[in-house]
């Protein structure tokens, strides 16, 4: 491959259209809101909070984006230059004027009543507190941004991903600075915590630099020895993989027991939230990954759950009270959870696709709304709901609801069965029946398959293990609310298992980790509290990027990924001589002379 | 003695269409029957009545002696009748040994708890599921095993995606087998080989088999019996030698001649 010399030809409808849609962005992001919110999350203290980083990464992956160009092999590229780099600034610099006119907007007119952040305090955040700034001065942080960006096209790969890694490292660092400050406790490594975070939040700036610094080298130095690893682990076959597995699988369990011991109350409450949550979604993947039934109400089973236990442990529960166990209750929970899986199945399972989904829907409504209602208010308590659930009583230990490390390990245990049951059903005659209901239900049950049967056996497996979800969540709060089974929860499960990899056990917790663990689930705040409200929002956004991006997932199955990637296999095995074509016609002679 | 498969009557009718009407029909245990028509004449209605995906207007389908009719698709087929389908459908997204492991699940029973505890019974039945799967798909000889076994079915070419069309129905462990155009696509050295293997099922594997086929060498080759269906009705049943020379079968797929038209 030849490279051209560079010269300076610029794609202006390229640069225009980048920069205006950057430009669209950062206006959005502004009158959403997110720097005004984000703004007392300190990244860098006092230097940079997570307010600005909002409106920051936008003018860069934009300068990124323009400035990058396709490669394709055999076709002659030039070098990347200067061209290049103005790129970068051009497009950075239109996306910041954007900004530049919403000061001038907001200093010049008031349109408060539609757009609520059309206010003096965003103008604040956007001047960098000083009051007579120059609202010009965007352009050039554009600009500047977007030339950071378009250099990451530039400089050497090694460069780009030192940059990258440290960049990221100091991101995550200052993320999960409440988790760390908790941890430390346990650790006895109080010092370092007050050695690298300010006392109000943040990095500080020295120890940020020599961190990024610091894991950017790493990254540098260990470059590919990770994907090499993993690709060793992939190669291994029949036992040697088997052991491997057990191995990490080991290590990995005994991090989940041990870990907790030296964790602070913060970060094992915020480890319980997103078990449960794990638990719903491990429990959601069967139905929905495995036997291909999109369950959209869900969470009617977590209710039935939580208030089986609610009624049947709580001293004070207002018409039937035997005061029983957690652990004799939970026996019914089951059998409940079973029985209403049936239920709600048979009629449903009858029905297809996007049927199916809105039916589902309406029931996981009418669970809540039966629980809220006059009717079953002598029984369920009605919008009071039911109080006074006692903690979980296991004869050895006791747990109470505040216990956030017994009900961490508890979470921890019913995920681990769930996991269980989900590795083991996937590899049987059951499971393969719901692959086949998945892949085309017709001829699964032209082949001898029960398709209804499979099919109520996977919304049955599904409900009991939300339920169990539903009875720790019960134990935990101490007290049920028909509003805390909101439509939103169904759908935040299936977030996490779509975006984590349909129908792939890492992924499912992956999933759980980033989106109710980061950024938390529909009432439990996670380590960005800050984003509160707007924490739909970034759902929504990361659900459309991975439908489009990623469609199977961030940790896919292998199965998912061949599905949906079949042309790329099938060139694969073509360049490795492993495709499968029909036998070359023989010309006979006879055929021939025809 | 009655007939493992007879159909008595049967008629389908869609809206106003009568795809098939008063049709009647019978395999006896071991024969290789063809059924032949032009497009159009109702036959894969006819395989898909049989099988359950097609409610019948009326008449009766006997299977052994017992009416089959009102019974679901799974149901018919673990009282052994297993089908191909004329536009191949395989569950492409699984390997190739899942494709025949799954078909084996009428014959098979391990539920959740084998599942979950891991019994004896279970890890038993798998094995035998397993062993069965491979020694079916060995059937067509090399082409489907060895490292293909764990290959996706979409991988497949289209002559092997036949095949494996075919194992997969072997594996629900039928009597009757309908196979609805095996050899349609293929080229003249794969018919052949795929006309013997016809024989074969039912040499050493005991299968009564119907066959839906517009290669005529193919018919002639297999079968102890053609019948010809045009609009539903049959207009001819006999032998190869005797149906082809029938002049209402000649006048179904060709037409009548000029002057005997009035």
């Amino acid at each position: 491959m030849t490279t051209l010399p560079s010269t300076l030809i610029l794609d202006w409808k390229r640069i225009f259209k980048w920069g205006s849609i950057c430009a669209a962005a950062l206006l959005f992001v502004s009158l959403v809101g997110m720097p005004i919110k984000l703004d007392p999350k300190s990244i860098i203290s006092p230097l940079l909070s997570l307010g600005y980083v909002s409106l920051f990464w936008l003018p860069l992956i934009f300068g990124y984006v323009a400035s990058s160009r396709v490669v394709l092999e055999g076709v002659e590229t030039s070098k990347p230059g200067l061209s290049d780099l103005l790129t970068g600034v051009l497009t950075g610099a239109i996306g910041g004027a954007g900004l530049t006119l919403l000061m001038l907007g907001i200093e010049n007119f008031d349109i408060r009543d539609p757009l609520i952040n059309w206010s003096p305090q965003l103008l604040e955040v956007l001047a960098f507190g000083a009051r007579d700034l120059n609202s010009a001065v965007w352009i050039g942080i554009g600009g500047a941004l977007g030339l950071v960006g378009a250099a990451l096209n530039v400089i050497p790969e090694s460069l780009r991903r030192g940059v990258s890694y440290g960049f990221f490292t100091v991101l995550a660092v200052a993320i999960f600075e409440p988790a760390l400050d908790d941890m430390s406790e346990g650790f006895r490594l109080e010092w370092l915590v007050e050695l690298i975070f300010q006392k109000r939040g943040g990095l500080k700036l020295w120890p940020a630099i020599i961190l990024a610094s610091l894991i950017g080298l790493i990254s540098v130095v260990s470059k590919g020895k990770v994907k090499k690893a993993v690709a060793q682990y992939r190669k291994q076959e029949g036992s040697q993989k088997k052991q491997t597995s057990v191995v990490l699988f080991g290590i990995v369990a005994a991090l989940g027991v041990v870990l907790p011991i030296f964790m602070g109350t913060y970060v094992n409450s915020l480890l319980a939230n997103v078990g449960i949550f794990l638990l719903l979604a491990l429990g959601l993947n069967i139905v929905v990954g495995l036997a291909g039934i999109l369950d959209l109400g869900y969470v009617a089973f977590f209710a039935v759950g939580a208030y089986t236990t609610a009624v049947l442990t709580s001293e004070i529960s207002p018409f039937f009270a035997p005061g029983l166990t957690w652990v004799l209750s939970l026996v019914f929970v089951v059998l409940l959870a079973a029985l209403t899986g049936l239920i709600i199945g048979a009629p449903v399972i009858r029905m297809r696709g996007d049927y199916l989904a809105i039916v589902t829907l309406g029931f996981g409504e009418i669970i809540r709304l039966l629980f809220l209602s006059d009717f079953l208010k002598p029984y369920f308590g009605g919008a009071q709901g039911i109080l006074g659930i006692p903690g979980i009583d296991l004869g050895f230990v006791y747990i109470s609801g505040t216990d956030t490390r017994g009900i961490f390990y508890l979470v921890l245990f019913f995920c681990g069965l769930a996991v269980y049951v989900s590795w083991r059903l996937q590899a049987s005659r059951l499971g393969r029946s719901w692959m086949a209901i998945r892949e085309d239900e017709q001829v699964a049950e032209a082949m001898g398959i029960n398709t209804v049967n499979s099919k109520l056996m996977a919304f049955v497996v599904g409900a009991v293990l939300a339920s169990f979800a539903g009875a720790i969540m019960a134990a935990r709060v101490g007290s049920v609310f028909p509003n805390s089974f909101m439509i939103l929860i169904s759908i935040v499960i299936l977030v996490v298992v779509i975006v984590g990899g349909m129908g792939s056990i890492p992924g499912v917790f992956v999933g759980a980790f980033v989106l109710i663990g980061i950024l938390g689930g529909p009432k439990q705040p996670g380590l960005l509290q800050e984003f509160g409200s707007l924490k739909l929002l970034v759902y929504g956004m990361l659900l459309v990027y991975m439908m489009l991006q990623r469609p199977e997932g961030l940790v896919p199955s292998a199965r998912r990924t061949q599905e949906l990637h079949q042309e790329e296999f099938l060139q694969d095995s073509w360049l490795k001589g492993t495709d499968d074509e029909d036998e070359e016609q023989p010309i006979e002679g006879e055929e021939a002379q025809i | 003695m009655s007939h493992l498969l007879e159909i008595k009557d049967l008629q389908v009718t869609f809206g106003g269409l009568d795809a098939l009407s008063g049709l009647n029909f019978h395999v006896d245990e071991g024969e290789i029957v063809s059924v032949i028509g032009p497009n159009g004449a109702g036959k894969t209605t006819f395989f898909n009545t049989i099988t359950g995906l097609v409610e019948p207007t009326g008449g009766d389908i006997l299977f052994e002696g017992n009416s089959v009719l009102g019974l679901e698709p799974n149901e018919v087929t673990s009282l052994g009748i297993a089908r191909t389908f004329q536009n191949v459908r395989l569950f492409p997204n699984m390997t190739i040994l899942e494709n025949v492991m799954v078909a084996q699940h009428c014959r098979t029973s391990q539920n959740v708890f084998g599942a979950l505890f891991q019994t004896k019974a279970f890890k038993k039945e798998e094995e035998e599921i397993r062993q069965r799967g491979e020694e079916i798909l060995s059937f067509f000889g090399s082409r489907l095993v060895g490292y293909r076994l764990d290959q996706a079915a979409f991988m497949l070419s289209y002559a092997n995606r036949r095949r494996l069309e075919i194992a997969r129905a072997m594996a629900t462990q039928p009597r009757l087998m309908l196979l609805d155009e095996p050899v349609a696509g293929m080229n003249p050295s794969e018919t052949a080989e795929l006309t013997e293997l016809i024989g074969r099922l039912r040499s050493e594997w005991g299968f009564t088999i119907v066959i839906i086929e517009h290669d005529m060498a193919v018919v002639k080759n297999v079968s102890d019996r053609v019948v010809v269906l045009d609009h539903g009705v049959p207009i001819a049943s006999g032998s190869y030698e005797e149906v082809s020379t029938d002049p209402d079968v000649i006048e179904a797929y060709l037409g009548r001649p000029v002057e005997s038209r009035s």
